[in-house]
């Protein structure tokens, strides 16, 4: 018996989790397509749209400066355009290349592997806001508590999360080729319908309607409430619920869609 | 006693409304140099998968190390070669093959496994810099750095050069003689026979032989000779001669045989009309097919 169960040993977990965190890293950093996308970016439309009026007050009479408001607005957007671009587009890829072929024939089992993926994303996406958070601190001259910061910084990276899923879901159901397009084509839009490049009351009444239920823009009120500027009455224990229960669906969409690709190619 | 390491027990398998493999039944034992040989689409990919568990049998069973072919356990006992299977671009190659061997419960250092697949050179190159021999060679890397028990090679010598195939060949005989199991996939008799002490035959899903490779080659190894006449040869003229199929169309005349040369000269005894002669080696699916003819025959 003992003799037996030596034999049949599998490696450790921890170690490979380790090795397959820093290989999906890795992987995701060395594009520039997307590592400079994920971590400029954010900083750049900053720089375009946010510099400009950093010390103004948000609104007339508001102690809240417009620099602390869109710093808060791009951080949630490009820990979002982490998870939705470097899944969505990553995943099909790999797909695209076969690269899940010889990993299924392999020991590693298939949580660890999505598990090292989230992991790997979620560290660009911290150095996404570190990267826009000194941008907007030295150049930009934007003063917040330490609080303020460390509420800015945990709130974005958990709204990332239900967007891991979405990015999951996009990855499986998008093919190689239109997966860029197809995951801008759903991110752009609904991060400008979310009021995250222009408040919302500048954007047309039916998008007005539309916006409160959308995921980015729940989780918008909830970064902005970290910096005192949320823009509706609503308390953070709706939105958080919101954030919830678009993480719950998200990831049953990514599952069915990660069910159907392997009854597909491994049945 | 332990439990073979590969067994199809009654697996066929089907996609829609095709046939892949029907009713296969076969057992590889521990220390076993096998190889599975057939003409494209013959099933041979499909027997892999099944073995790896990356696909399911339609019916039958399909058993790893007595385990079945998902359980991790089997899995880490394992190393695999798979035809168009794709490694991330953006990792240098000692990078992926110390993420591969993270997989494993004992595998070997790293520099063992690159060196085995005679990458040293490359070591510190992106795979996706590498040429596609090096590709080839990198994947045998990854299949042998967990220190399996078991490798399972499909179609491993595609896009090789004959010196990267040599090499290659006698890397795989090195790791047979150190008594790991051997499954490989091939098209060519030439390897299978290099390789292997056991060829099982497959074609049209089926397992039409499986033998030595001295008894398969017997079967197998033929020529075909081709010639046009005038005339076709009447029956007497290529009676009692030593022939695995002939085929016979307008004036144009093909012969299978292992002893072209006896043939020929019976032929020309015979004074049979021969024009546009041509002996050559019968391709494996000629052979196939005589073989499977062979079988029905009574």
């Amino acid at each position: 018996m003992s003799a037996v169960a030596a034999l049949n040993v599998t490696a450790s977990i921890a170690p490979m989790l380790a090795r397959q965190s820093y290989a999906e890293f890795v992987k995701l950093f060395r594009v520039p397509a997307f590592s400079v996308t994920s971590i400029v970016l954010p900083s750049m439309f900053y720089a375009f749209i946010g510099l400009g009026q950093a010390s103004e007050p948000l609104y007339p009479g508001s102690s809240v400066t417009f620099g602390a408001y869109f710093l808060a607005s791009m951080a949630l957007y490009g820990v979002a355009n982490v998870m939705v671009l470097g899944f969505g587009i990553s995943l099909a890829n790999e797909r695209g290349q076969k690269q899940d072929l010889l990993m299924k024939s392999t020991p590693l089992p298939a949580p660890v592997f999505f598990t090292a993926k989230a992991a790997s994303a979620l560290a660009i996406a911290l150095i996404s806001i570190i990267v826009l958070g000194l941008f907007a601190a030295v150049v930009a001259g934007v003063q917040l508590s330490a609080s303020q910061w460390l509420t800015l910084g945990w709130r974005a990276m958990l709204c990332s999360i239900p967007f891991i899923g979405l990015g999951f879901a996009l990855g499986y159901l998008a093919g190689p080729n239109s997966a860029p397009a197809v995951t801008n084509l759903i991110y752009l839009p609904t991060a400008f319908a979310s009021g995250l490049f222009f408040p919302l009351r500048l954007l047309p009444h039916f998008l007005q309607q539309i916006a409160p239920y959308l995921p980015l823009y729940r989780a918008a009120q909830l970064v902005w409430d970290s910096v005192g500027a949320r823009t509706e009455g609503g308390s953070i224990t709706t939105d958080w619920f919101y954030m919830g229960a678009y993480a719950v669906a998200f990831f049953l969409i990514a599952l069915w869609a990660y069910r159907r690709d392997q009854g597909r190619k491994f049945n | 006693m332990s439990a073979p390491a590969v067994e199809l027990v009654n697996v066929s398998k089907r996609y829609g409304e095709v046939h892949a493999l029907d009713d296969v039944t076969l057992a590889i034992q521990p220390g076993e140099v096998v190889a599975m040989l057939g003409p494209n689409g013959a099933g041979k990919t499909t027997s892999i998968s099944l073995m790896l568990g990356m696909r399911n049998p339609t019916s039958g069973t399909a058993r790893l190390f007595g385990m079945d072919p998902k359980d991790l356990r089997a899995r880490s006992r394992i190393g695999v070669m798979l035809q168009e299977s794709g490694v991330p671009g953006m990792l240098r190659v000692e990078e992926i093959v110390d993420l591969f061997r993270s997989y494993y419960p004992a595998p070997l250092s790293r520099s063992e496994a690159i060196q085995m697949a005679g990458l040293e050179a490359k070591a510190h190159s992106l795979v996706k810099d590498l040429s596609g021999g090096q590709h080839q060679r990198l994947y045998l890397a990854l299949a042998v750095c967990g220190n399996p028990d078991a490798l399972f090679l499909d179609e491993p010598t595609v896009g090789m050069d004959v010196e990267g195939r040599r090499r290659f060949l006698e890397e795989i005989g090195e790791l047979a003689a150190k008594g790991r199991t051997v499954v490989l996939t091939t098209h060519y008799l030439e390897e299978a026979d290099q390789l292997a002490k056991r060829i099982i035959v497959i074609n049209h899903g089926r397992v039409i032989a499986d033998s030595s490779p001295a008894a398969i080659k017997a079967r197998v190894a033929g020529k075909r000779i081709t010639f046009s006449t005038t005339a076709p040869p009447e029956e007497s003229q290529l009676a009692g001669l030593r022939l695995s199929s002939r085929q016979i169309e307008d004036h144009r005349v093909r012969l299978l045989t292992n002893e072209p040369e006896e043939v020929l000269r019976e032929l020309f005894r015979r004074g049979v009309e021969i024009q546009n002669l041509e002996v050559a080696g019968a391709d494996l699916e000629e052979a196939f097919l005589a073989m499977t003819h062979d079988d029905v025959a009574p």
